[in-house]
């Protein structure tokens, strides 16, 4: 076997593997990701560069063989894009806000959260309150008013999607800790002395890895749904860099006069991607939830 | 006492229920809310002399682990000092002592369950210095043969272990800290009865090769009789009788100790008759709300009109050995 069965990442591995649509949505995540980072070298068109762009191919159906001199597998937008390499850039640029979004969502949430946890009281009260203020909202709200408030653009979209998101793992996290800070382990490092920080981050954040994992998958996969709904509405990325949002956007008012490709084919890239996410979240979770665990 | 090792002077832990602001409000709206603390420990002075090992056994809930974790410098003591070799255990709220070290009840719970057993044993040392990373494996290995461990283990993690093991795990992680006092919290009570006799052998072996002072924890009397040069008996957060093991066990002068040595079920005499055991009638009474006088009045045969009243002190009965009884009192005036 690869893995060694006596490492818990070991352990976790071979029960993933048992799973085999968790499996292959893995795969299938793992090969939207190599073909969204290797997007420039396999698609056929770089949809940024307008001089590539002719309007003679404009709203294509798929398999029409442009000016370019190559097929339109999944055919043209209004501008004359290729929509095969339109969605590889797009899912490029739905993957890295997404992934950004959630990685620093969950440094932040899970930060304050253990802290929440661990000091206790005062910081405790604060903290918590404020992320359940949050959580009343619901998250494409909040966006909406962030991204209102702080202008278009690539950092203002992550920071409205990480407002959004940190407080689930703030929660979470409080929880997890909360549980953990009262266990014997602590209390034997506090008898040791071992210093907070150590604490802290030695012993209490590992142990409440596993239920931050599992909010993470399922973040990144809302993070990307978010994003794709703030460019739905126009108020996502500039239309120079358009995500899969946009690209369904763009080819909705095409939709009732039989031109559907330019909004479907975007939109099922990104049903796939969040779908596939989401079965290796869910799998994910089974795997670390004790009480579901077999 | 100039032989005293650790000392603890007059001693009272209480916990008092966090008030919420819910309560705040509810008791301002004249609601009920419990706000009366738990007195875990009270007026409990000891000392430990060097060399020796104190066991401290009582009913669950009397407060000896308190006591322990107090000794053990995790605790503050709400009142008192407690002190090792005249330096206090905790300062600001931490623990300010390496001297002292822990093994907890259960080693199920007492490791950090991500990490493998060698990094358990030699974090603590390598954060203070008593050993470097480069020669952590060779001191970690060295720990691990002396509780019986195989050195070629460090790289698992305590879910591949028994019970046993864990707790030699964490015996190895204690004394890896070099401490000059271990404090031992219940540390077999969860285990088998026959691993239970490994871990106490393992314990005795290494008390005498490192001339190590021990507080030992247990609600078992025959563990403590085996393991103690003293004992001291708990009830209700406070100490009722103390001294030398076999003069407590033989002769014991509280009513509770006679009651607690009777509780134990043996098996058979020496003549093949079944001995029959008294069970110590009542429930221990609540540490939220303790009864006047002595505490054990509700629960004693030779309960008198004073006891209802006064709190008996700790009296000294016959050389070491000391009793919270007026029944020892009125013994010696007459």
């Amino acid at each position: 076997m690869i893995f060694a069965s006596h490492t818990p990442f070991g352990r976790f591995a071979r029960q993933f593997l048992e799973s085999k649509i968790a499996v292959g949505a893995f795969l299938v995540v793992v090969l939207i990701l190599i073909v969204a980072i290797l997007a420039p070298f396999i698609a056929p068109q770089d949809p940024y560069n307008q001089a590539t762009l002719s309007l003679l191919d404009a709203r294509r159906a798929p398999g029409h063989v442009g000016s370019g001199g190559y097929s339109h597998w999944l055919g043209t937008d209004a501008q004359g894009r290729d929509l095969f390499s339109a969605i590889l850039y797009g899912l490029r640029i739905s993957l890295k806000m997404g992934l950004l979004a959630g990685a620093i969502g969950l440094a932040i949430g899970a930060t304050l959260g253990i802290l929440a946890a661990y000091i206790g009281g005062r910081v405790e009260a604060v903290i918590m309150r404020i992320v359940d203020l949050q959580l009343s909202f619901p998250p494409i709200l909040l966006a909406l008013v962030l991204v209102a408030l702080l202008g278009q653009g690539e950092t203002q979209l992550i920071a409205a999607l990480i407002a959004a998101q940190y407080a689930y793992f703030a929660r979470t996290a409080f929880g997890a800790a909360s549980a953990e800070r009262s266990k014997d382990y602590i209390e034997a490092a506090n008898a040791t002395p071992l210093s907070q920080v150590r604490i802290v981050f030695r012993h209490l954040l590992p142990n409440c890895m596993p239920p931050l994992i599992v909010v993470a998958t399922v973040q990144v996969a809302n993070s990307i749904a978010l994003e794709a709904t703030l460019s739905f509405l126009g108020l996502g990325l500039p239309v120079t860099e358009p995500s899969l949002g946009m690209l369904i956007s763009n080819g909705f008012p095409y939709m009732m006069s039989g031109r559907y490709w330019i909004s479907v084919y975007p939109g099922f890239a990104l049903i796939i991607l969040i779908v596939s996410i989401n079965l290796v979240g869910d799998q994910v979770r089974d795997q670390l939830n004790p009480r579901l665990r077999r | 006492m100039s032989d005293a090792f650790l000392s603890l002077d007059t001693i009272s832990k209480r916990f008092s229920p966090k008030i919420t602001l819910g309560d705040r409000i509810a008791l301002k709206l004249g609601a009920s809310v419990d706000t009366r603390s738990v007195h875990a420990v009270e007026q409990v002075s000891l000392t430990v002399r060097k060399g020796e090992t104190l066991g401290l056994v009582g009913e669950s809930g009397c407060g000896k682990s308190t006591l322990g974790r107090i000794a053990a410098g995790i605790l503050e003591p709400t009142e008192g000092n407690a002190t090792l070799e005249n330096k206090p255990l905790m300062e600001e709220g931490r623990k300010a002592t390496l001297r002292v070290q822990t093994v907890f009840q259960d080693p199920f719970a007492s490791l950090d369950p991500r990490m493998r057993i060698g990094d358990i044993i030699a974090e603590g040392p390598i954060v203070h210095g008593l050993t470097t990373k480069n020669e952590a494996p060779s001191y970690v290995k060295g720990w691990m043969e002396r509780v019986g461990l195989d050195p070629s283990f460090v790289d698992r993690y305590p879910h591949q272990f028994s019970g046993g093991q864990r707790q030699r795990v964490a015996i190895a992680r204690a004394l890896a800290m070099q401490p000059d006092l271990l404090i031992c919290d219940e540390p077999v009570a969860s285990l088998d009865v026959s691993i239970q006799a490994q871990i106490i052998n393992v314990f005795l072996k290494l008390r005498e090769e490192l001339k190590i002072t021990c507080v030992f924890i247990s609600h078992d009397l025959g563990v403590i009789r085996h393991v103690s040069n003293r004992v001291a008996v708990m009830y209700l957060g406070r100490i009722v009788e103390i001294g030398e093991t076999e003069t407590v066990y033989q002769n014991p002068k509280h009513p509770y100790t006679q009651a607690l040595l009777d509780s134990v079920p043996k098996l058979v005499l020496e003549d093949d008759t079944l001995v029959e055991f008294t069970a110590i009638s009542g429930e221990i009474p609540s540490p939220l709300d303790p009864p006047k006088g002595c505490s054990f009045n509700p629960r004693c045969d030779h309960v008198m009109e004073r006891c209802l009243r006064e709190v008996p002190g700790l009296i000294p009965v016959d050389g070491e050995q000391e009793a919270a009884c007026f029944l020892n009192q009125k013994e010696e005036t007459e």
